[in-house]
């Protein structure tokens, strides 16, 4: 049986199983070493005796704690490096060739038996596979989390104009999730610096519909309540065609086709002006 | 029962909220603050409610109605020191308090009051 054959023959297996996938087409030599890879595999297989010892074939029975932990480690690992989940699942299944080799020839003599024995082994490294995907699966998708997450801070600067002018470049589609980020840091910064007068460019924003130019004007109303004034700027043609098409009215919002003329705004409203120095004479 | 001081400075009414907002103190806020506004002959109200965590629509609404009632009575309102989240509640309740004058702080919200006085002055 496959604990018999696993306790006896493990270092044969291990070095049958570890040449196999070294030599085998999937193989990733940019992405690991053979060191690696055979630490990995002993690792498993010890993990993999201990449990199948109990033959209870459950994998998320406790006896099989290691050797899910073993998968976890290599598959979120794996997942990083960037491993395709066929690669990744190779792993467990190549194992099934070399189990099956030991076990015919230890089982031999009764086809029954040996037949049974390969027929529990591959169901069970099936499952091992089909986890080892999962987690891979995961791990990916928290990735992608994190990473929606950190592009979500990352694209909501507030920058420092000028002492009490803020300017929000908004850079990608506004969205609900976005608007609420958006609306969050602006408010905060106007607390922080005590602006009076908040820039909202737009240029980078690819479309502007209903929704986008609705939490747009929140953001505006939330500031304003704040006592701070909002201008947007960065209107592009097209854009100032869809807001009239589409009927949103923006109400008494300034609105500037530049941030150079918001900014020219922004200057008036609190009193200063820029003069060119004229040229002193040689 | 509890009520909110309302403090007399020249011509200018402060208000600052430092404990939770319920109906009947809105309410009885609304009241004392128009009686004031006419026995005071008062040209402005300033009222802080940077302590306020928490506005919903009805104390939002009372704002609102205190402002309209104000410049009824030839006084101007500015409502200062809004907190964030505060801010973003009201907007998505769908409260922008339209009539309302806002400011960061007493002092912006000073400055405001008294811009507004003198404006109307020259009128």
């Amino acid at each position: 049986m496959l604990s018999d054959v696993l306790s006896t023959n493990e270092t044969e297996i291990l070095n049958r199983w570890v040449d196999r996938q070294t030599k085998g087409s999937v193989f990733r030599a940019d992405r690991m070493t053979p060191h690696e890879l055979r630490q990995t595999a002993t690792e498993f297989l010890s993990a993999l005796r201990k449990a199948a010892a109990s033959r209870n074939h459950d994998i998320n029975a406790p006896v099989w704690e290691d050797v899910r932990h073993v998968l976890d480690r290599l598959s979120s690992q794996r997942a990083e490096q960037g491993f395709s989940p066929s690669e990744t699942a190779t792993f467990v299944l190549s194992l099934k060739e070399s189990l099956f080799e030991q076990l015919r020839e230890s089982n031999g003599k009764d086809p029954a038996l040996l037949a049974d024995a390969i027929w529990q082994t591959s169901a069970l490294l099936d499952k091992l596979g089909l986890y080892t995907t999962e987690i891979h699966q995961r791990s990916r998708e928290s990735i992608i989390i994190r990473q929606t997450q950190e592009m979500l801070e990352l694209s909501t600067p507030v920058v420092t104009l000028w002492d009490g002018v803020l300017a929000l470049p908004l850079i990608g589609t506004l969205d609900s999730a976005r608007t609420q980020v958006v609306m969050e840091t602006l408010l905060q910064a106007i607390v922080d610096s005590g602006a009076s007068i908040a820039i909202i460019d737009i240029t980078g924003v690819p479309a502007v519909d209903t929704l986008t130019a609705q939490h747009l004007l929140k953001t505006v109303a939330a500031a304003r309540l704040m006592g701070a004034d909002c201008i947007i700027s960065g209107i592009r043609p097209q854009i100032a065609q869809t807001i009239v098409h589409l009927g949103v009215d923006l109400g008494t919002v300034i609105t500037k086709a530049t941030l150079a003329d918001a900014f020219a705004v922004a200057m008036r409203r609190l009193g200063l002006t820029v003069e060119k120095r004229e040229a002193r004479e040689a | 029962m509890e009520r909110i001081p309302i403090l007399k400075m020249g011509e200018y009414l402060l208000v600052t909220i430092q404990v939770d907002m319920h109906d009947r103190l809105a309410l009885a806020l609304q009241d004392d603050l128009t009686q004031k506004i006419v026995s005071a002959r008062a040209k402005g109200v300033l009222i802080d409610i940077s302590a306020l965590d928490v506005v919903d629509s009805f104390i939002g609404r009372t704002l609102a109605d205190i402002a309209s009632m104000s410049r009824v009575l030839d006084a101007e309102t500015v409502v200062v020191g809004m907190r964030p989240a505060v801010a973003i509640t009201l907007v998505e309740l769908g409260l922008s308090l339209e009539g309302v004058r806002t400011a960061l702080n007493v002092e912006r919200g000073m400055d405001l009051l008294r811009a507004r006085i003198e404006a109307r002055r020259l009128a």
